[in-house]
């Protein structure tokens, strides 16, 4: 069955993302440890953090991709999940510090010490051990994802409404996790790392390691997406995305679909965030942020949703850019992403894959002749969820008969 | 399949594009010395990052004018921290690693300097911090030239109790690590003098709160018993003008319930109008009234720069041109730009202040400065009412903190860490 | 000391004393009182308090100008000549004479500076002067001076006044006045002490309590009941008022909302575009109202108790004609993906941001409060304050005209019928884009509106929308997307609960909590407060 459900996933093209970001794993580092700076082919061990971030946003991007681009779930709050793993995997680097701490305390963090807290919050129990902490990586945003999303799919929230209320809980996490009282460092956030796992976070071979486990964890993602959908929960998933009553009506439950979505979409997110910290260095509650997550949403939809590589190739793009912009012309920042938020859901519907798929066509088309109809992209699937007729696609956007 | 040539072309082309962005700004000149600017140009922060990242280019423009530093000419390199905190950490090693600054500006908030901390350490660099924050913090690599609170909050406390004849304490703030250590300090100050504990109030408001009907009618409820009230205010830059909007209204005025702020400078006030708001108090290490001859050219030098009569000077303003004349110093002192060489070198030295005294770097990195009292003027200014005979040296490590009260920090040898344990005679970690 | 004081009086005001225009008795140079406002040009605070107690104790009502402009900060030195002139207006009077001065091309004036302190030592010294003055209004001010500073000295001074007194309200404060001095006054009988605490607590407003609990301190034990049971009297009124007090908070807060969120309502809740710009069509609408000031105060500054009323039609039109161009560029082309509106209206919304910023920079603009919409008003045991006052008057009347030009006009029904059928409505000869057009036009002029309203609250500054789309869109879904009732019943609901949930929780958990019932709200009712019902609910 598994090794049926491998097969049916390796056997799509995903097998070719998945060889990349393997051979990324080994290469990337091996450019950096291996051959000496100033040599051709040596890549600065900043540039592999940096590279590290973007494919931890990636891994965030396929996340969402999956409930929105497959499930048609469409959430302004994925950037709590990620921001829940990454909380988890800083509590453990911050019991990793230990006495070396400005105050010296080999138990609290550095700010438990000056908020007066005289022993540890029971959250914090066990978080200096490694592997309990990845479980709660895993954990929180799952269980988090599950409760939300079990009782929002069973009270039939959809749509829109969804989407706010995916928002209201990142922005009430947010406001939350600001608070110094929640033990969670407040506004400062947690930072100032030094081991993982025994050996400096610093260390050049860490962080190329660092870059390895986040380039194989996407290879992972990828796999792990691919298996679903190319699964019969795929299938069912996207059927959910394209005519959520119909299927309801055929006698699938909606509700258990999407909400296995959700949550291994957040559990993905969870494991990106826990991935980005000890790169970045910091966590802090403006990964909460409904900006963030809505900058989520854009990796995506720039790089194409509904296809396992375009929310890879969205986050990728997007983050070079706004590294660029930041340093090279800092003024023109927001102008050019804003521009490119309007310019991609314009012009580019299915994002830059479905402008590869274009011009492909284009040119099959006139070698084949033969056409089959193209399956329906996101933008008609919410039009076919209000329940209309495909066939009236391609004309103005129309108002919804009764179900 | 069919697709994989163009898509992994796609991704080797991001890729490749994410080596180039390392390869194109290395044409570093070796005739010039670069130094980073690292203020937030956009998001929420940029509503006072921004005028720090002119002043910073106005005081390059000066050094270069005057001929520059050790023959080398200097040349800024700016960066947007867009107020996303890893961006500012990731900037940070761009601007040491690939820009190959020698001194790096910047940064307002402390999650921002937090953030940077760990890379200035690890690459080795220097980082000048403009703005007051909560102490309790000093590290190698970071030159503090804002007020820690010794210099700011407890001579404003001091001046409230013993000029206003202040008893009963409103200690309001915004959530987030500056007000929370202050107040916390300012608490174990007040209990230490005596004040009763039913007698200070704390308050805490989320970032950018905007409506403060409750917490001002609490605040007049409070001051109606009988005592002689005050409200020391944390509240952060942008909340503050709803805060006064509401004082005025109710009717709040400066001769029943003073308030006085230390977030609260021209650059705020240059937003609303402050007629309402006559006699409110705010602590700094400077002030745009003050009379003196090198405040008078630095105004007239910064207006003529941004081309504006209108623009006002503050506080981080002043702490930048006193950190960017101690590093030029350090810099000439030493004779290269070499981290370690400067961090040697710079302790000890003075450079003047626009407010006519002389500002030292001492051993825990941090700067002597007064502490000047103001009362908001309606023509937006303060009118300095009370000022420190002496300077007052920046204490990094408060006293009135059980947990901080044995540590000090140095940076020149023996010594030579930011910790140190007075009791146990050694560092309070193993950095 | 005081005779060192006043020998460097005497040494300031000599080259005064030698003029022989002025012939002065120069035996007593503390009360020389030309002699003392000349020395206020050059004296620091110390050396001004002093000032200031000398002129009081001369008792003139010479100085009563001088005195007044000294608080009031409109006391100047002419730095060349070394003359202290009053301002009034944009002309400069002479202290005494009151007489208005030329000034000469090089006149140099710096405004005299005084502290808290000596701004209270003023209005106690101006209270004693100006309470036998002819206006009832300066009586008034005096008496309520003297409520403030009470001092036992001046109970002679109160007995004769009240007995001169005629106008009631004058009367009322004055009796207050002389109570709230014999409260605080050891020396008094307890009797005459205990006779005066009614008076206080139904006389000195809010500041009753205050009095009552000091006078409570130091109270011998036969006072101590009366003053405490005068306290818990006063604290039960101000418990029961406390309640209405914070439903007007929260109604203040609620119509805050209500304005933010009802143009969303049009264009998220009957368009159906989730308007991520909708925020910065605020913003917009303050920096308009910005603009308008600042054209007022150049060129018209007659007008500038106005300017937001006229800033209103202003806001509308830019605004709304920027939503027009909005729609016409960019949203109509995404009719029927809500979601993707999202993306694209977030992109604008951060491009709007910036130009914003580009062109104003990122501080914050000043806008100037008129004075009908400053201060506050006590309404029997509650404090309103004017501008909030205005603002939920404004929130009303915008939500009203909104109604009626929904339901009582000819574009409001082509408005719901191309949002209910498109196809239908475009049959019957609607001009479907027209209407798009305009109705999203309107959803942003409204957005206009409520930033006219903002600038009286908040900052005004690049970022000030992005503060209110959230609980905009919390709101519009709350109440129910496509009911202007349901935002109306929504934002007032969200303002009170979250004004009784702050005092329990503090202002950030309040928040937090809010959020959470919004969401479990949702649960229960997963189209809002008021669903609409029928065939336009599966969206």
């Amino acid at each position: 069955m598994l090794t049926q459900a491998l097969f049916r996933a390796l056997d799509k093209k995903a097998i070719w993302v998945i060889a990349i970001f393997l051979a990324v794993a080994v290469l990337v580092p091996m450019a950096n440890l291996l051959i000496p700076p100033g040599q051709y082919g040596h890549v600065p061990t900043y540039l592999v953090s940096l590279m590290g971030k973007y494919l931890a946003y990636a891994i965030l991007a396929l996340a969402l991709d999956l409930v929105w681009g497959y499930c048609g779930i469409l959430s302004l709050g994925h950037g709590a999940f990620f921001a829940l793993g990454g909380y988890a995997m800083g509590m453990y680097l911050m019991r990793q510090i230990g006495s070396r701490g400005v105050y010296g305390n080999p138990v609290l963090p550095d700010f438990m010490v000056f908020l007066n807290y005289s022993e540890l919050p029971w959250f914090w129990l066990g978080m200096d051990n490694f592997w309990f902490a990845m479980l709660m990586v895993v954990f929180v945003p799952g269980l988090l994802a599950f409760v939300f999303g079990f009782f929002a799919f069973r009270s039939r929230v959809t749509g829109v409404y969804l989407s706010i209320i995916t928002q209201a809980m990142t922005f009430a996490l947010l406001l939350a996790f600001f608070r110094n009282d929640m033990g969670f460092g407040g506004n400062n956030g947690l930072t100032d790392f030094k081991d993982i796992l025994g050996v400096s976070v610093q260390a050049q071979s860490t962080r190329a390691t660092l870059f390895a486990a986040t380039a194989i964890a996407l290879a992972l993602s990828v796999l792990v997406c691919s298996m679903i959908v190319n699964s019969k929960l795929g299938k069912v998933m996207i059927a959910v995305r394209d005519a959520e009553s119909r299927t309801r009506f055929l006698g699938y439950r909606v509700e258990y679909v999407k909400l296995f979505a959700f949550t291994v979409s957040a559990i993905m997110a969870g494991i990106a965030g826990a991935l980005y910290v000890p790169q970045v260095g910091i966590i802090n509650p403006s990964e909460f942020d409904p900006a963030n997550s809505i900058e989520v949403v854009i990796w995506t939809a720039v790089g194409g949703r509904g296809t396992l590589i375009g929310p890879i190739i969205g986050a990728i793009v997007v983050n070079l850019g706004k590294s660029w912009f930041t340093t090279t012309l800092p003024e023109l920042w927001l102008f050019a992403l804003g521009a490119l938020f309007v310019f991609t859901t314009l012009f580019l519907p299915k994002g830059i894959v479905g402008l590869w798929h274009q011009a492909w066509g284009r040119m099959r088309r006139k070698t084949e002749h033969a056409e089959r109809p193209a399956p329906p992209t996101p933008a008609q699937s919410a039009d076919i969820e209000r329940g209309e007729d495909p066939a009236s696609f391609g004309h103005e956007a129309q108002p919804k008969p009764a179900e | 399949m069919k697709n994989f040539s163009a898509k992994s072309a796609l991704l080797a082309a991001a890729l490749a594009g994410s080596v180039s962005l390392s390869a194109v700004p290395v044409m570093a000149q070796d005739d010039t010395i670069k130094v980073g600017i690292l203020h937030s140009l956009s998001g929420t922060m940029a509503i006072s990052e921004t005028t720090l990242k002119d002043t910073m280019l106005f005081l390059i423009e000066q050094q270069n004018a005057k001929g520059g530093v050790m023959g080398k000419m200097l040349e800024p390199v700016v960066v947007d921290i867009a107020s996303d905190w890893p961006l500012a950490a990731e900037l940070a090693r761009q601007l040491i690693e690939v820009d190959e600054v020698d001194a790096v500006f910047g940064c307002w908030t402390s999650v921002c300097r937090k953030s940077v901390l760990p890379v200035f350490e690890e690459l080795n660099s220097l980082l000048f911090y403009p703005v007051q924050y909560e102490g309790e913090e000093s590290q190698r690599n970071v030159f503090y030239t804002g007020a820690s609170p010794n210099q700011q909050a407890i001579p404003a406390v001091d001046y409230l109790m013993n000029e206003e004849g202040v008893e009963r304490w409103v200690l309001a703030g915004t959530d987030y690590v500056y007000p929370q250590t202050t107040n916390k300090i300012l608490e174990q100050y007040l209990l230490d003098k005596g004040v009763a504990a039913e007698d200070i109030m704390i308050n805490y408001t989320p970032f950018g709160h905007s409506d403060w009907q409750t917490i001002v009618s609490d605040i007049v409820a409070f001051g109606s018993e009988g005592k002689k009230t005050a409200v020391v205010s944390t509240i952060n830059g942008d909340a503050n003008v709803p805060f006064y909007r509401e004082l005025g209204n109710q009717g709040v005025a400066a001769e029943d319930i003073p308030v006085v702020a230390f977030s609260v400078g021209e650059e705020e006030l240059s937003g609303f109008d402050t007629t309402p708001l006559v006699g409110h108090l705010a602590a700094w290490n400077y002030f745009m009234s003050v009379d003196t001859p090198e405040n008078e050219q630095f105004i007239a030098d910064w207006q003529a720069f941004i081309g504006s009569e209108d623009r006002v000077t503050n506080d981080p303003m002043e702490a930048h041109l006193i950190g960017f004349n101690l590093w030029v110093k350090a810099v000439e002192a030493a004779g290269t730009t070499d981290a370690d060489a400067v961090i040697d070198a710079i302790v000890g030295l003075e450079t003047p202040n626009l407010t006519g005294g002389m500002a030292t770097m001492l051993p825990n990195h941090h700067i002597t400065k007064p502490v000047l009292i103001g009362e908001i003027q309606d023509d937006g200014q303060f009118f300095v009412v009370w000022e420190t005979e002496d300077l007052v040296p920046g204490d990094a490590w408060s006293d009135f903190l059980p947990e901080s009260a044995m540590l000090e920090a140095d940076w020149t040898a023996p010594i030579n860490c930011g910790n140190y344990n007075t009791e146990t005679e050694s560092c309070g970690s193993a950095m | 000391m005081l005779i060192l004081r006043a020998l460097r009086l005497v040494l300031l005001a000599l080259p005064f004393l030698l003029l022989p225009s002025n012939a002065i008795r120069a035996q007593d140079a503390a009360t020389d009182i030309p002699a003392a406002i000349q020395a206020m040009g050059e004296a620091n605070l110390r050396e001004l308090e002093q000032i200031v107690a000398d002129l009081a104790a001369t008792g003139s009502d010479t100085v009563v100008p001088v005195l007044t402009a000294l608080g009031d900060g409109n006391l100047y030195l002419e730095e060349t000549s070394g003359a202290v002139l009053i301002e009034r207006g944009s002309t400069y009077l002479e202290p005494l004479s009151g007489e208005a001065v030329e000034l000469g091309a090089d006149a140099d004036l710096s405004k005299i500076r005084v502290n808290n302190g000596l701004r209270r030592d003023i209005a106690a010294a101006l209270a004693g002067m100006t309470l036998m003055s002819d206006s009832p209004a300066r009586r008034l001010t005096a008496a309520q001076g003297f409520l403030a500073n009470p001092d036992p000295a001046n109970i002679p001074l109160l007995d004769e006044a009240i007995a001169a007194e005629t106008d009631a309200n004058v009367l009322k404060a004055m009796q207050a006045a002389r109570a709230v001095t014999i409260l605080g006054d050891d020396e008094q009988s307890v009797a005459d002490r205990k006779a005066a605490v009614p008076l206080v607590a139904s006389g000195a407003g809010r500041n009753a309590l205050t009095i009552l609990n000091s006078a409570l301190n130091g109270a011998p034990e036969e006072l101590a009941p009366t003053i405490q049971s005068a306290i818990a009297g006063l604290e039960q009124e101000r418990a029961i008022w406390g309640a209405l007090q914070n439903v007007w908070f929260g109604l203040s807060l609620g119509s805050v909302l209500l304005l933010a969120a009802i143009g969303l309502a049009i264009t998220f809740g009957v368009m159906g575009v989730i308007n991520m710009a909708h925020g910065e069509m605020v913003m917009l609408g303050a920096y308009t109202t910005f603009i308008v000031q600042l054209v007022i105060r150049q060129n018209f500054p007659g007008l500038l108790d106005y300017s937001l009323l006229i800033a209103l039609p202003c806001a509308f039109l830019v605004t709304g004609a920027i939503g027009v161009g909005i729609e016409r560029g960019i949203i109509r082309w995404l009719y029927g993906r809500p979601l993707e509106t999202l993306l694209a209206t977030w992109g604008l919304s951060l491009i709007l941001q910036q130009t914003v910023r580009s062109i104003f920079g990122p501080t914050n603009q000043m806008v100037i409060a008129p004075t009908w919409m400053s201060g506050s008003t006590e309404f029997f045991g509650l404090s309103i304050t004017y501008g909030r006052f205005w603002i939920v008057i404004f929130a009303i009347i915008v939500f009203l005209l909104l109604l009626m030009v929904l339901n009582r006009t000819a574009l409001g029904l082509q408005m719901r019928a191309v949002t209910q059928n498109r196809r239908m409505a475009s049959a019957m000869g609607i001009r479907t884009p027209f209407v798009d057009a305009m109705t999203f036009g309107l959803g942003s002029g409204i957005a206009g509106l409520a930033g006219v309203a903002l600038t009286q609250i908040d900052n005004i500054s690049p970022n000030l929308g992005q503060n209110y789309i959230i609980d905009s869109f919390m709101v519009v879904v709350f109440g129910g997307v496509g009911n202007l009732w349901g935002t109306l019943v929504g934002a007032l609901t969200l303002g009170v609960a979250n004004k009784f949930l702050e005092p329990y929780a503090g202002a950030v958990l309040g928040k937090i909590l809010i959020l959470v019932l919004i969401i479990l709200f949702i649960q229960r009712r997963p189209r809002g407060l008021f669903a609409l019902k029928g065939r336009a609910v599966e969206q």
